[in-house]
Order: C-alpha cells, then sequence, then structure tokens
C-alpha cells in the first residue's frame, strides 16, 4: 500500500495548504534578501530543539553545456574538501564534534548542501556555509582522485542498474535539445575528462550570495537568525550572472520511440509529454489542473492506474504517473510501470493510452477530486512533522522561482480545478506530438 | 509493502531530482581538540556555542490492553496528527518451510476484509487522507497508520485500521496478483549486483538459522503459499500478545487507551512467539557470484553481541568511528578520500532479536577489487589490534550523543524509537541510559569488545562481479 500519495508527495505535498496551517506557517515563516542579493527563507518551529541550515544554488545540470555535463555534481563533491580556512578533513570533524549531520545534492535546477544540528549550533552552521559559499580551494590532486569516486558513483548508481540506464536513455528524448536531456552525473565521457579548471570556473561564476537561497528551519529565533545570517553572509560579493532566458513553454517536439535491449529480466515501459510547469503555463489552470489529473491516474491504491491496470486487468506488477511542474523551465508528465510476464509492453501502453483518454473524453467524477484534495490537505500537516522536509520545501519552491506564500495558496487553487478541467488538459497536453516512450526489453540470449 | 511500487516512483524521483551525496572524510589520527588552534580564529562562531548535549528526556507512558498488548504512549501537542504502530513479532525469521510467507501475510492485510474489498479499503483511507502501511522485516511485522486527529476523521481511520489488522479476509484474487508481483521482484532482484549480494551473504552468515532465508522468498516458496497457509501464520501471530503498540500524537492519555483497547480486542487469542535460538558467529568462509557489472561488490562480517550485552555500547561507538558514521570514518577516508576506490564503503551492527552481524560492505570498479579488499582488511585488523586513538573515541562520543536531539524531532522518529524499545523490551529511559553509557566509553573498551567479539581471521566473505577477488592478497597501500 503506498506510504502517502506518492505523487503527492514527490510533487505537490511539498507544499503548503490547509486554512489554518496556512495562517500559521504564514506568521511564522520570515523572508528577505540582503543587500548583496542572498535570500533568506526562516521557518520558526519550536517542536524539538533542532536547527537545519540549507544554502541552495540556482545551478544545477541544465545550465551545463556540452562537454561539461556533470561538472555541477563534481563541484559540490569538491565544497567538502578544502577552502580558505579549512583543510580536508576539518570540516567533516568540525560538524561530528558537534553533533551534526550534513550532506548534498545536486538536480538538474539546483545544487544544495546542509547541516543538521542540536539548535544551539546556528552559528556555526551558518559560518560553515558562507565559507563554502566563498573561499574554495581546489588542488588538482584532490580533484582527478575526486573524479575517480564520481566515476565509482556513475557505475554504481547507472552503469550497473538496467532500470537507471534506461531512465537515463529515456530522459535524452523526454525534452530534446534541453538542459534536461543530459544525466546529472554527467555522461562518462565527460567525468573522465573533467579539468580542475572547469569546477573552479564553474564555481567562481555560478557561487554568489545573488544565486543562493539560505534556509533555516527549526527551534530558532528570526531576528537573531537575520542577525547571523548578516554576519556571515553581509560581506559577500555580488557577482554579475550569466544571461538566462526566460523559461518557455517548448514546441511540440514528435513523437519519440526507443526500443532498447537490455540486461533487465522484466520489460518496463517508460512514457512522457514534456508539459507546462508552473513557470512556463500561459494560464495557470494547467498546472493545477496537470496536478488533479496526475492524482486521478495515481493519487494512491484506490486511483485508477493501481484499480484498472495492476489490480483489475492485472497487466502490471508496478505501475505509477507522476507530474513535475514544479520547475524553472518547462514541466514534464510521466508513466513508468513494469509489465506482468506474458503481457506485451505494446498492450500496456495501448491500455495506459486508453486510461488518459478515457479522462480526456469522460470527466472524472468530483469524488475522485475530493479524494486527491483530502491528501494533499492531509499530506501538508503530516509535512510539518519534520523540520528537514520543510526546510526541503522551502528551497524546492525557491528554486523553481516560486514564492512560499504562493506556495502556500496551492490547495485554495487546487480546490477551484473541476472535472472538466481535467479532461481539458488530458486533451490538451497528453497528445502523441509531446509523447516520448520507451520500451525496455531483456536482451536475446546468445545462441547456444 | 508497496515493494514494486514504491522502488518504481522512487528511481524516477531520484533521477529527477538526482539527490546525490557528497564525499567526506576525516584525517583520523588528529587531534580533535587542535583544529581551531590550527586554523587560527576560524571557525569565529566556535566562541559562543559549546558540545555540551542534553540527555534526550523521553515522558513515555506504558501500559498493557485488557487482551495483553504492551502498549507505549508519548503525547505530543504541537500538530494536530497522530501516528499508531503496531508491531508484532512475525517477521521473516517465522517463515519456517515458507520463505516469503511472513512478508505475503503482512503485505495481504489491506487486501481486503470481512466488510470491504481492496478498492473499497484503500479508497476509504484515501478519502480521508490517512496512511496506512505495512512493512515486514527480519523480526517485526509492522502495521502502522498516520491520521490527522480531527474528529471527523480521527475515529473513521482507526475503525479502518483495526478492521485491517482484525478482520483481514485474505482473497484468492489478491495472493495470486501480490505472488506474481514478487515473483517479477525476485526477477528484478536478478538485474543488479546488490540484492544479489545481499541474499547470499544473508545465507552465508545465517546458515540453518531462520534469519539466512530470503524474507522475499524464493521461486518454489512463493508456488506453495495458499490463503490457508497466510491465515495460518495470521492466526499464529499476529496476536494481542505477540504485539507491542507504540502511540504518539495529539491525542490524550484516556483516548489513547481507548484505542489501544479497540484495536487489540479483537485480534485473534494466542501468545508470545517463542524465543528463537541465537545465531552462532561462522568459520571464515568466501564465496562468489559471477555477475556482468562495472563494479565489484563485496560483503564480509560475521556474529558480534547485541544490546543485551555489555559489550554492545564499546561495539557500537567502535564501529562508529571505524566505517558507522558515514562521513569521518576510518573506512571512508582512507578508501575513498586517499584513494579514490570506492564511492561508499561502509561498516556496521545490526543488533536483532537473536543475532547482532557486524559487516562492511564495499562496492569498487572491478580492476580495484583486490587492492580495495586487501586495504580494507588490513584497516579491520588493524583496528581490532591497536583499537581506536583517545582522540577519535572523543569525537565519535561528540558525534553519536551530540545528535540525540536529532533522532526524537519529530512524530515519525519518535513512534519508531517507542517501537523499537516496546518490541526489543528496552527500559522506557534506554535514549537517556544510551548517552549516560556513550559518555563513559575509553579506546581501551572499544579494543577489548572488538578483540574478544570479532576474528578478522574468521570472516564471511561474499563478492558479486565478473571475477572473485584475490581472498588472499595482502594490502600494498602506502
Amino acid at each position: 500500500m503506498p506510504k502517502r500519495v506518492l505523487l503527492l508527495a514527490l510533487f505537490v505535498v511539498l507544499q503548503s495548504t490547509f486554512a489554518w496551517a496556512s495562517s500559521m506557517s504564514e506568521s511564522r515563516t520570515y523572508s528577505y534578501t540582503l543587500d548583496n542579493g542572498l535570500d533568506v527563507i526562516v521557518r520558526e518551529d519550536h517542536r524539538a530543539p533542532v536547527v537545519t541550515v540549507m544554502v541552495w544554488y540556482r545551478v544545477g545540470s541544465i545550465d551545463e553545456p556540452a562537454g561539461m555535463t556533470g561538472i555541477s555534481h563534481m563541484l559540490e563533491h569538491m565544497l567538502f574538501k578544502h577552502t580558505k580556512h579549512l583543510t580536508p578533513g576539518e570540516y567533516t570533524e568540525l560538524v561530528a564534534r558537534y553533533g551534526g549531520r550534513t550532506n548534498a545534492f545536486t538536480s538538474y535546477e539546483y545544487t544544495g548542501y546542509y547541516q543538521e544540528y542540536e539548535a544551539s549550533r546556528l552559528p556555526l552552521a551558518l559560518e560553515l556555509e558562507a565559507e563554502r559559499m566563498a573561499n574554495l580551494v581546489i588542488h588538482e590532486d584532490e580533484f582527478y582522485r575526486e573524479a575517480k569516486v564520481v566515476h565509482e558513483e556513475r557505475r554504481q548508481r547507472t552503469d550497473d542498474n538496467p532500470n537507471a540506464l534506461a531512465w537515463e536513455k529515456f530522459a535524452a528524448i523526454l525534452r530534446p535539445g534541453t538542459g534536461y536531456a543530459h544525466p546529472v552525473i554527467g555522461w562518462q565521457r565527460d567525468i573522465e575528462g573533467y579539468e580542475p579548471s572547469q569546477a573552479m570556473h564553474w564555481y567562481e561564476q555560478w557561487y554568489a550570495p545573488n544565486n543562493a537561497v539560505v534556509v533555516v528551519a527549526g527551534d530558532v529565533n528570526a531576528e537573531e537568525t537575520q542577525q547571523l545570517v548578516q554576519k556571515y553572509f553581509g560581506a559577500l560579493k555580488t557577482k554579475n550572472l550569466p544571461h538566462r532566458p526566460a523559461p518557455q513553454l517548448a514546441p511540440p517536439a514528435g513523437e519519440r520511440r526507443l526500443n532498447l535491449q537490455l540486461a533487465v529480466q522484466v520489460p518496463t515501459l517508460y512514457m512522457g509529454w514534456n508539459v507546462p510547469s508552473l513557470a512556463t503555463a500561459t494560464d495557470d489552470e494547467d498546472f493545477y489542473a496537470l496536478i488533479m489529473l496526475a492524482g486521478v491516474l495515481d493519487g494512491g491504491y484506490s486511483a485508477r492506474i493501481e484499480s484498472n491496470i495492476v489490480r483489475g486487468q492485472r497487466l502490471a506488477a508496478g505501475a505509477g504517473a507522476s507530474y513535475q511542474g514544479v520547475a524553472r523551465e518547462d514541466g514534464v508528465f510521466t508513466i513508468r510501470a513494469t509489465a506482468n510476464p506474458d503481457v506485451s509492453l505494446t498492450l500496456l501502453e495501448k491500455k495506459l493510452i486508453e486510461e488518459i483518454e478515457l479522462i480526456a473524453t469522460t470527466p472524472p467524477s468530483t469524488t475522485e477530486l475530493e479524494r486527491v484534495r483530502a491528501q494533499v490537505l492531509a499530506s501538508k500537516v503530516f509535512g510539518q512533522d519534520s523540520v528537514f522536509g520543510q526546510a526541503m520545501e522551502l528551497g524546492y519552491y525557491a528554486m523553481a522561482n516560486i514564492h512560499w506564500q504562493e506556495a502556500d495558496k496551492f490547495a485554495d487553487k487546487l480546490a477551484q480545478i473541476t472535472p472538466d478541467m481535467v479532461s481539458k488538459v488530458a486533451q490538451r497536453w497528453l497528445i502523441p506530438e509531446r509523447m516520448a516512450v520507451a520500451h525496455v526489453q531483456p536482451q536475446l540470449k546468445e545462441e547456444q | 509493502m508497496s515493494a514494486s511500487r514504491l522502488p518504481a516512483l522512487l528511481i524516477v524521483f531520484l533521477l529527477v531530482t538526482s539527490v546525490i551525496g557528497a564525499l567526506m572524510f576525516a584525517e583520523s589520527d588528529k587531534d580533535s581538540t587542535s583544529l581551531k588552534e590550527a586554523t587560527g580564529v576560524f571557525p569565529t562562531s566556535l566562541a559562543d556555542i559549546n558540545t555540551h548535549s542534553e540527555a534526550p528526556k523521553l515522558a513515555i507512558q506504558t501500559w498493557e490492553t485488557q487482551a495483553g498488548t504492551k502498549v507505549l504512549f508519548l503525547p505530543t501537542q504541537q500538530l494536530p496528527m497522530l501516528d499508531v504502530r503496531l508491531t508484532f513479532n512475525a517477521g521473516g525469521a517465522r517463515d519456517g518451510e515458507l520463505a516469503g510467507l511472513a512478508r505475503l501475510t503482512n503485505a495481504m492485510l489491506d487486501q481486503g476484509t470481512e466488510q470491504l474489498d481492496v478498492t473499497a479499503l484503500a479508497t476509504a483511507f484515501e478519502n480521508l487522507g490517512a496512511d496506512l502501511s505495512l512493512d515486514s522485516y527480519r523480526d517485526m511485522a509492522v502495521a502502522s497508520l498516520t491520521t490527522l486527529t480531527d474528529e471527523a476523521i480521527l475515529d473513521k481511520a482507526l475503525a479502518l485500521f483495526t478492521q485491517v489488522l482484525t478482520e483481514p479476509s485474505f482473497p484468492q484474487e489478491s495472493l495470486e496478483r501480490l505472488r506474481t508481483r514478487t515473483l517479477q521482484q525476485l526477477k528484478m532482484q536478478q538485474q543488479t549486483p546488490g540484492p544479489q549480494l545481499s541474499r547470499a551473504f544473508q545465507a552465508a552468515l545465517f546458515q540453518q538459522h531462520p534469519y539466512a532465508q530470503p524474507t522475499l522468498g524464493t521461486e518454489s516458496s512463493l508456488q506453495q503459499i495458499n490463503t490457508d497457509t497466510l491465515r495460518h501464520f495470521y492466526n499464529t501471530y499476529y496476536t494481542a500478545a505477540n504485539a507491542t503498540l507504540a502511540i504518539v500524537g495529539d491525542v490524550s492519555r484516556e483516548k489513547a487507551e481507548t484505542l489501544s483497547e479497540r484495536i487489540t480486542a479483537k485480534l485473534p487469542a494466542g501468545e508470545a512467539a517463542p524465543t528463537l535460538a541465537q545465531a552462532q558467529p561462522q568459520a571464515g568462509s568466501h564465496e562468489h557470484i559471477t555477475f556482468q557489472s562495472s563494479q565489484t561488490h563485496i560483503t564480509l562480517g560475521n556474529q558480534v553481541v547485541g544490546r543485551e550485552h555489555p559489550d554492545y555500547i564499546p561495539l557500537y561507538v567502535g564501529n562508529h568511528i571505524l566505517g558507522g558514521g558515514s562521513f569521518s570514518a576510518i573506512l571512508m577516508d582512507e578508501v575513498r578520500q586517499k584513494r579514490g576506490l570506492v564511492y561508499g564503503i561502509y561498516s556496521n551492527i545490526s543488533p536483532m532479536a537473536a543475532a547482532a552481524p557486524f559487516t562492511i560492505q564495499l562496492q569498487t570498479a572491478n580492476n580495484n577489487k583486490d587492492d580495495a579488499l586487501a586495504l580494507t582488511l588490513s584497516l579491520l585488523k588493524d583496528f581490532i589490534a591497536e583499537g581506536p586513538t583517545e582522540s577519535q573515541v572523543a569525537l565519535a562520543i561528540n558525534d553519536l550523543t551530540g545528535s540525540f536531539a536529532l533522532s526524537t524531532a519529530s512524530n515519525s522518529a519518535l513512534v519508531g524509537q517507542l517501537s523499537v524499545i516496546g518490541f526489543y523490551n528496552l527500559p522506557l529511559d534506554y535514549l537517556a541510559n544510551l548517552h549516560h553509557e556513550l559518555q563513559q566509553v575509553s579506546a581501551q573498551d572499544i579494543k577489548a569488545a572488538f578483540a574478544k567479539h570479532l576474528d578478522p581471521e574468521q570472516l564471511v566473505m561474499v563478492s558479486i562481479g565478473p571475477e572473485a577477488p584475490d581472498w588472499d592478497k595482502q594490502n600494498e597501500q602506502e
């Protein structure tokens, strides 16, 4: 049984909603921008004596030119090594000495760093992040050794996992000609060719207060936090950032199909459509209606894909749909399914398309939409259980240029979506001209 | 228990947002107090903070229901939500002849009740925004509910949860579907090295012990499971006397007592599951699985001792220093940071009801497999022979005690802590005791505990990759 509504948990529920929760979070969330352009978001949550500090940079794999794929991620690795005031090992040791946890994540659109501690350690966390923002040192031997580690990471995550490999190839045709078409970790040949100067150049270009968001969540005082952020980050210099074109909805790329023979034992189907995100939609209603569409198809164990494809017709061992509409550029609507024995991927694809066509021609019931809303409302409360989760959510919206106050209104806007609107977005956006499909089949056995 | 569903979506999530861990290391022989002097005034903030940490004070309440279930309750008022977790001594260790039976029984609970079919049941939960989750481990079978405490929702969600636990109908149609799904999962496990290795290692380490069996089952055992065997397993193990109930959230003691009675009253009558025989340490062995992958994965280890033994705390701290504290551990520092041989290398102690395996796991490019293994074994031998330095111990104690606040900071973390305390019969002040005991551990304690419980010449080692590593190669790394 799905733990939470997975689609919602991933893409919608990273949000805000619920009448009282909304007013509550407004009263205890503070955001402002320092003179040097650094955005700061503070959420006071005094339930437990802990704090999460994150710094999110608006740079990720979609910003990388050909030949330098994965450099954002490589740079992320280097930022745990050497800085002006810390030699390798010292950062880690400091965090451990104060009982902290630290790590980082790189994505298509952003690179984020975090530290979690008992709440009194807030000044240390901020000082260490300011050091990371301004004072990187790269030594050649450390760089090449770390490139080996990244190479191992790629082998482990992608090369030895045929489903990950399949997804990488599928992603390359899902949004062709964009930065989303290459993997976050980078193509192997690029990893092999990294030079220290590339990473340093990337750092100098993008790591600046005016390209970052500091998120502090937990048992802190907003005023004191503001003074500390000013103290550690206030003197950092604004940089001239490279020009970025405004996000635009891509025209239909035409139907794309991929037939892959990989070392899988179970045939797998990937389908995806490039569709508007909140950033590229000409009408915001499309964004909210696509969320509801994903919820009707796969908002849980009672949703249509589970009820009809997995249980009713027993075509798939597992299947799911999701809409990623919170994005810096275009959105994407994807379906993934693993076939049951003796079910062809062609049949599975046909039956999934029929589910979409059914929604396009016959509006879903209001009870289906009410179920999605009930899940969104509940998940909003459940999401406040974790300080770390709240910090993730605040940073995630900021990276898509969605103000947290705007995100707080998502549930109200979802409540205005009618069954007809859901039909309309299915008709309008989930069309063959916007679709990419990958059929992943087991390799043919060599003849004995 | 969406074992096929959840990974499917997680894969997409991981690749869409590709949350990629960063690397870390520590200079293991550095005196942790020297850092401030060594780097001048940085970080200036150290003047304003200290390393002091408080023991968590959890006012856990406990009682037994009339049906005989132990309850642990912790009220938290700030959020209008409730977590309820019922844990049965009914994990894979109780499979008997039919590997996978415990897991399948657990997964069948939400497939229909005497009153509602599978879709009606799912719809009812989801219309309330309530989350039901079912999980099966080697010791535990778990059913968890997370719900809002709004009056219009709470009682309905609890009634559904009770129905799932007390009136499962085990429909034949669902059994066939879940059997097919599990068989597909078994096939998918053959696609990547990790699951095949952990299955083989478990079998090698536990031999004839019940923990040796694969919890997912085998092709042949899955075919032998029918609705009668499921019902029999359920009637034997999903009993009030064999359960622990953890409740965390925004309800009163009175309400918690009422709901604990309601949930457990109609469970099958029964008794606590018999105690499992303790697993014994194995003689050294090695085994290789041939598989076409670009990395070779290696797991090695043996039995040590668990929470009930006084040496567990030194072993726990020692493991943190050697390879458990992911970012400042010896293995990470030497194998990854200094030589770039791996992305991840970790050691672990898993205290269970009838065993406490210590393991080290690593993955490395095929052409590095001999060097990486020789280095890892040499680091382990050195650690056992020489123990950690006092400064390593001091740092580990700061790290472990300082992060206690993080491990009790949410309802979901707390309900997990309460379940473990209840299931393993730990004292209610277990966390506070642990916080205190950790601070008493010395380098000598750790050295003695490792020397006593882990023989580096007697390790169970299993690998997977195109070719077996050289198990006996001497370390040549500087």
